[in-house]
């Protein structure tokens, strides 16, 4: 039996004390005055562009507001008339003023969703292993347990978040919740069936319900099969998990676009659900690696060997790729055909983005790629943590990549609010993970696939 | 003609074949060459075989793919006659990279597959219309053939050991060299 040590109980609280401190410093410093927010972009312009302040502003209004394809609300009336300056600016001081005050909201959101993405891809792992019985991963299989135990609080909070950001925040993180936006935009209307806050929440719950039942009766199942005398529990824990991964392979598809994609709701992407999938399915296989090493290096885990280690360093490596190839596939399609309705997603990127965009290829590619394609390094505890770490930073800044520049534009940073949100969220992760771990032995003793796991040797 | 003698030790069974090689590594004679009709999993490491380096040409020869393709292609799409295709910008491969993307992943992979194969193939001298280096037929069909070279006129005590590890049959062979 696991125990959680003092030191990491009181290492996971004031991770979430220092971050709770940080979510609510960043959110009352994120009203600011029309007047402020028109002072600050006065400085702004005088700082960066000199002269040509008004030439400045207007093109600068134009571009974000098209781009963002949220100008009925607050561009494009006002900037018809060119000559009205004042009207404009006006415009555009509002909607920067919109963008500061989505920066917390936003920040919590993508915290939220990629401790929530880790334990949904370890979940979607785990299934996968039982269904394909897979010989070499028994062994882990209470590791994995442990991790999908965040999935229920983590989901709720990121639903909770997204309707709360609609009903009791100013729409902060999706404009297709804001009536006055759906009233000026034709192409939102034509969705509304599908978007809209009440269907948006029954879907949400139907996803988490479905996947919280899987895990709760698959986590029954595997406990009961340690003092069991017939494998019946394991046949029942093969069967709910075929199935499970039929329903996750829908649910999960719908959750991308109401999650994620849905900030951009003039934006589509067919293969969007893949590619978030693939994001998970690599940061949750990491996280895998990096509990399995840190419990294995307090003693807790005699039987996982260096092959285990090797075997995930394998999926991890051979994940980031498959990462890779929907990213470019994604990316290139649209880039090559330069549809302006569906180019401007890549645009506002690359244009605001451009450091975390790219950046996040050589951290989710060429880093995995180079470190872990040697054989031998695959087995070494400290090199896989290094290489884990920088890919768990890499699929951060890729959700960073694909809620913020819907919801704050080109005023991101990663400060206060975003780094405040990681901490809160690590530190109940790691809580909630580490104490569910101590909730059962963590050796699964009667899978019929043990024994074969325990001398799993590549 | 010089020539010397080995003796070629017979099994029927890759577990025993693997607990004889283990013996003969221990008493310290040199196994020149194991045939086997299949790969024995772990009979290199039972052997003392150095591991292959294989993968590391293969890193280097798509290392190679990846530079033709680029240099290639900066030649032939940006430097020499820099057209304007259906309005991709053609002024740096930077900026057309993402339409070069899939010809020098193909050329990486191509080169990395085939000039590893044919490494493998020099490497272990195999080719067309070379002839087999068998030494009985039996190795390609259901025997295991363990080849300990003679010298020192130690034959005797050789094939005493080899009797203990299970051999079905023991030959003294001339080689001619």
């Amino acid at each position: 039996m696991y125990t959680l040590s003092n030191k990491l109980r009181t290492f996971s609280f004031a991770l979430i004390i220092l971050g709770f401190i940080g979510v609510v410093y960043g959110f009352m410093s994120s009203h600011k005055s029309l007047d402020e927010v028109k002072t600050m972009l006065a400085t702004e312009a005088a700082h960066h562009e000199g002269g040509g302040h008004e030439v400045a502003q207007a093109t600068h209004a134009d571009d974000t507001h098209e781009v963002h394809g949220e100008a009925p609300a607050h561009g494009e009336n006002a900037h018809a008339e060119a000559d009205a300056h004042d009207a404009h600016g006006d415009a555009h001081a509002e909607h920067v003023q919109h963008q500061i005050a989505n920066r917390p909201w936003s920040a919590l959101y993508v915290a939220a969703f990629f401790f929530m993405m880790i334990a949904l891809g370890v979940l979607a792992f785990y299934a996968i292993q039982i269904a394909a019985q897979a010989g070499w991963s028994p062994v882990l299989f209470r590791v994995m347990e442990g991790i999908t135990a965040y999935l229920l609080p983590g989901a709720v909070i990121v639903l909770l978040i997204a309707v709360a950001s609609g009903t009791i925040g100013h729409y902060n993180i999706f404009v297709w919740m804001d009536p006055e936006v759906v009233a000026h935009d034709k192409l939102i209307q034509g969705k509304a069936g599908w978007l809209n806050i009440g269907w948006f929440a029954v879907r949400g719950l139907v996803f988490i319900a479905g996947w919280s039942a899987y895990r709760y009766f698959s986590r029954k199942f595997s406990l009961a099969q340690d003092n069991a005398d017939d494998n019946s529990n394991f046949k029942k824990n093969f069967r709910i998990s075929a199935g499970f991964l039929v329903f996750f392979i829908y649910t999960e598809s719908i959750m991308s676009w109401d999650w994620i994609m849905s900030v951009d709701p003039h934006w589509f992407s067919t293969l969007f659900g893949w590619y978030v999938f693939a994001s998970m399915f690599v940061s949750g296989i990491t996280v895998i690696a990096l509990i399995t090493i840190y419990l294995k290096s307090k003693g807790y885990l005699e039987l996982v060997n260096d092959s285990h280690i090797h075997d995930l360093a394998k999926f991890m490596f051979g994940i980031s790729v498959f990462w890779t190839y929907l990213w470019f596939s994604q990316f290139m399609l649209i880039w090559y055909s330069n549809i302006p309705e569906e180019v401007t997603y890549f645009i506002t990127r690359i244009e605001d983005y451009n450091l975390p965009f790219f950046g996040m290829v050589v951290l989710n590619f060429l880093f995995p790629l180079l470190i872990l394609m040697n054989s031998d390094y695959k087995r070494i505890p400290w090199f896989i943590v290094m290489a884990g770490v920088v890919i768990l930073f890499g699929h951060y800044i890729d959700i960073f990549n694909m809620i913020m520049p819907a919801t704050v534009g080109d005023r991101w940073s990663i400060g206060i609010p975003e780094i405040s949100s990681i901490l809160l969220f690590a530190g109940l992760f790691i809580f909630v993970v580490f104490t569910a771990l101590t909730k059962a032995p963590l050796h699964a003793k009667r899978n019929p696939l043990m024994k074969e796991s325990e001398h799993f040797h590549y | 003609m010089e020539s010397s003698k080995v003796i070629h030790a017979i099994y029927t069974d890759d577990d025993i074949l693997m607990a004889a090689v283990k013996d003969v590594r221990v008493a310290k004679y040199h196994i020149d060459e194991v045939y086997t009709p299949f790969p024995v999993h772990g009979l290199d490491k039972a052997m003392g075989l150095a591991p292959t380096r294989l993968a590391i040409t293969a890193f280097i020869y798509g290392c190679i793919g990846l530079t033709v393709a680029t240099l290639m292609m900066n030649f032939i799409m940006i430097e020499d006659w820099p057209q304007d295709i259906g309005g991709k910008p053609s002024f740096s491969y930077l900026e057309n990279l993402p339409a070069f993307v899939p010809i020098m992943f193909e050329l990486t992979v191509f080169f990395a597959a085939h000039l590893m194969v044919i490494t493998f193939y020099l490497r272990s001298r195999i080719w067309p219309f070379k002839d087999a280096e068998n030494p009985d037929p039996r190795t390609t069909d259901d025997h295991f053939l363990m080849e300990i070279s003679v010298d020192n006129n130690n034959e005797y005590a050789i094939t005493e050991l080899l009797k203990t590890t299970g051999a079905v049959e023991i030959n003294l062979v001339d080689k001619a060299h």
